[in-house]
């Protein structure tokens, strides 16, 4: 059974790297225009300092 | 290149009314961030809508070389520009802007006060750690609550206990902690809100739950713990919802242009409208907004006074006349003499007034707040009350019941309830394009009584007025005539009876004369032309339509009719009133015009003492708190910044717009004016929304009391609090948004 501490570690590790994505997209500022972005990716690429964005 | 898809540039603004741009002191106010080689500011743009305005504002860098970057908000129609500050200039770019049509808006209130980025980020985080943690505790837990650990003999046990106890701590102290503080705040004020149990219940399941686990009596109620704080933060973002391109707190501030031209010693300069001094000769061009009470001195004024009073018709004003603040010139540029200071004008010191100094968050108490209260105070008795009998017949179980009452009767559902049902209603009513500025306006609305009216662009409608000719029909050679006549005067019905008549080609005029409030006398081509009022041209008039303004015409000493300019109401007026009245609501009429509407009005209004005509802006408000003196629970509805102190003041106040993306004076609605026939059906649904928070209310209580009554035994398990938590929660959740989206469909709206 002493497996299971190595599973409950794994499990901990996986959940822990999903809120840290969490948090950092929310640092983006992924949450603050949910709208704008859906458009956006219909653009063509033309120049890649425009496409880039930018945090803070 | 499409220069502007789907926008058409009304009125071209010169560039050099941008020439406060090129200021130091201004550019520092609206730049986020400045170095030598980049420069950082976002624009509100009221005139973004669509895809294709994206597309163009992000690629500005082929317009402009100098910007760096343009990224859109769309929701809040913000552009955000980075731009080399060596390569252009903040005026190149807003002047680029204007003249592809998306001209930013930037008023006096971007300059006072920076525009604070809304921190909306903290409840994300409280809620993904709330989330996460409330995940994890519960996969945790359920070998426990299925004994699956008996298998093991409970090797596991004190490691999962520990385990949930390190992963309350970050919903503990970081997530829940909006809660403490509020109680704590509410306490130190003596005041009870629903903040107080939570807060308490929060506490007391940790502080047990960490004892048992660290004790090895148990394994707490960590679950419990993080699902509450979970749900509670759910509410509390669902709550959140506001209508970002709209702007609730506008005052004459956001609407007052930054800068103004100054004529000093024959040299134009761009002054800052702030630094504006009396006697200051000021220039204002077409389209150019008057910011301080000045006296003319040249030019031809006719001044739209449609943001101040609603009426959208130009006012002529003559040289030496008085001129307010707020009227935008629609024309030739004129120059005016400042006699008063801008903060000092007739409009603006409206907001000296002490109504626009308290934030008046009614007096109305929320059900929530009056049922919190006797809710706490039943609550302790009831945690005391089972602690001492336990104290009296078996001491052991004194502590566990005292705490299981706290823990099982933290009102979780109730305080669900009101953010739900509110969130709800306020999305409804959003979509029928009224805009409610916090949810506990909806609560608000659904305890008001009275209802007092602006009227000119309130219940009539702007720039929609009707124009017909009555009488004997016109030769093509008598609208030659009049058309002529009128192109002598500047005088708005004049233009209108131009523009009605639609002759390109115009008669040399002899004489003309105007009587002011009379009518015009002119002599073309040998005919006496005669136009205006009945006692003007000499007819006896026997039907009298108070509605509709005539303008009589006589040509060589005969009358050939009259035209006919009518007011129009807003489409449903009657039956607006009319439900209204059955309803219940008292409603009265203001307005700054004179009286001669009163008897159309009284069809509506009935009763003369409900009216009241010659109102100054101050008058509005006076009006509605002596109203609010006598007990009544007030909703102004009104649309101009005459109107604006009246709307702070009152309970409730509803601002009715033609187009919500355009100004609109600080309230707590901003109404789709379209939508004006649905006022009834608005209100009688805040009404019904209040039920089912009533309703919510009463599931909620039933949970509790199934849970107070293992609490006061001494015998709550964890188990049982960790299904009735998020049943009860779920339950509310589902009954109040259910409900009240049904009641909005069964009350008309969509």
């Amino acid at each position: 059974m002493s497996v299971m501490f190595i599973l409950i570690g794994c499990s901990f590790l996986l959940a822990i790297g999903f809120l840290a994505a969490f948090i950092w997209s929310v640092k983006s500022g992924q949450m603050d225009d949910d709208y704008t972005p859906s458009v956006r990716i219909l653009f063509d690429d033309v120049k890649e300092s425009t496409t880039k964005t930018e945090e803070k | 290149m499409e220069n502007a898809p789907g926008a058409t540039q009304k009125n071209p603004v010169l560039p050099s009314a941008y020439d406060y741009l090129l200021d130091e002191k201004v550019q520092n106010q609206l730049l986020q961030y400045k170095d030598a080689q980049l420069a950082k500011v976002t624009f509100f743009i009221p005139a973004m809508h669509c895809s294709s305005c994206i597309w163009l504002l992000e690629h500005l860098y082929k317009l402009n070389a100098g910007v760096l970057q343009a990224k859109v908000n769309f929701l809040k129609k913000e552009l955000q520009v980075n731009y080399n500050p060596q390569a252009t200039s903040l005026k190149d770019i807003v002047v680029l802007l204007s003249s592809i049509g998306y001209e930013p808006a930037i008023s006096l209130n971007d300059l006072e006060k920076r525009v604070k980025k809304d921190d909306n980020r903290k409840l994300s985080y409280q809620i993904g750690v709330a989330g996460f943690c409330f995940g994890n505790i519960m996969l945790i837990s359920f070998p426990e609550y299925f004994g699956l650990d008996s298998f093991t003999q409970g090797t596991f046990s004190k490691l999962f206990g520990y385990i949930n106890l390190i992963l309350s701590i970050p919903v503990f102290l970081f997530s829940a902690q909006d809660y403490f503080k509020a109680a704590w705040t509410g306490i130190k004020k003596r005041y009870i809100s629903i903040d107080v149990p939570l807060a308490l219940g929060i506490l007391v399941m940790f502080a047990r739950s960490t004892y048992e686990v660290v004790s090895g009596n148990g394994i707490g109620w960590f679950d419990t713990h993080a699902g509450l704080v979970f749900f509670l933060l759910i509410g509390k973002w669902f709550q959140q919802k506001t209508f970002d391109t709209l702007s609730f707190e506008r005052d004459y501030k956001s609407y007052f242009p930054v800068a103004v031209t100054v004529i000093k010693e024959n040299e134009e300069l761009t002054v800052p409208v702030t630094a504006l001094t009396i006697g200051d000769r000021i220039k204002i061009r077409n389209n150019e907004l008057i910011p301080a009470d000045a006296i003319l001195l040249r030019g031809d004024a006719r001044v739209d006074f449609s943001f101040v009073t609603g009426e959208s018709e130009p006012v002529e004003k003559i040289i030496g006349e008085m001129i307010y603040a707020g009227g935008r010139q629609k024309g030739a540029t004129i120059e005016l003499e400042v006699c008063k200071k801008v903060s000092q004008s007739y409009l603006t010191q409206l907001w000296n007034n002490d109504a626009f100094a308290k934030d008046n968050q009614s007096s109305i108490q929320s059900f929530q707040q009056t049922v919190s209260k006797y809710f706490t105070i039943a609550l302790l008795l009831l945690a005391f009350g089972s602690a001492a009998w336990w104290l009296v017949f078996n001491p052991s179980l004194a502590m566990n019941a005292f705490t299981a009452v706290l823990i099982i009767a933290c009102p979780c559902a109730l305080a669900l309830s009101s953010p739900f049902a509110l969130g709800t209603a306020m999305r409804m009513l959003g979509r029928n394009k009224f805009y409610i500025k916090s949810p506990a306006v909806v609560e608000q609305l659904a305890h008001m009584d009275t209802l007092v009216f602006d009227k000119t662009g309130t219940l009539t409608q702007p720039s929609a007025s009707a124009i017909q000719f009555l009488g004997n029909e016109l030769t093509e050679q008598q609208a030659q005539l009049i058309a002529s006549a009128v192109s002598q005067s500047i005088h708005p019905l004049s233009q209108k009876i131009k523009t009605f008549l639609r002759i390109g080609q115009l008669l040399e005029v002899d004489t003309f004369t105007e009587q002011t409030g009379k009518g015009i006398e002119a002599k073309v081509n040998g005919y006496d032309i005669k136009l205006g009022s009945a006692v003007f041209v000499d007819v006896l008039t026997s039907t009298q339509n108070n509605l509709a303004t005539r303008v009589y015409v006589k040509i060589n000493g005969v009358v050939l009719g009259y035209f006919e300019m009518e007011q129009t109401y807003r489409k449903g007026l009657s039956t607006v009133i009319g439900e209204l009245t059955e309803a219940h609501y008292n409603q009265y009429l203001l307005s700054g015009d004179n009286d001669k509407e009163r008897a159309a009005m009284s069809a509506y209004f009935g009763n003369h003492n409900n009216m009241h005509f010659n109102q100054s802006p101050a008058d509005k408000l006076h009006f509605i708190q002596t109203l609010q003196q006598q007990k009544q629970h007030v909703i102004m509805v009104g649309d101009g910044l005459n109107d604006a102190g009246a709307l702070k003041a009152a309970h409730v106040g509803i601002s009715v717009t033609e187009n919500t993306s355009h100004f609109s004076p600080a309230s707590d609605v901003i109404m789709d004016a379209a939508e004006f026939e649905k006022l009834p059906q608005f209100l009688q649904f805040s009404k019904r929304t209040l039920n089912v928070i009533h309703g919510s209310f009463v599931i909620s209580l039933l949970y509790n009391l199934v849970g107070l009554s293992f609490a006061v035994q001494g015998n709550l398990s964890p188990l049982i609090a960790a299904v009735l938590m998020p049943v009860s929660s779920v339950s509310v959740i589902a009954f109040t948004t259910i409900s009240t989206t049904y009641l909005a469909k069964k009350g008309g709206l969509q």
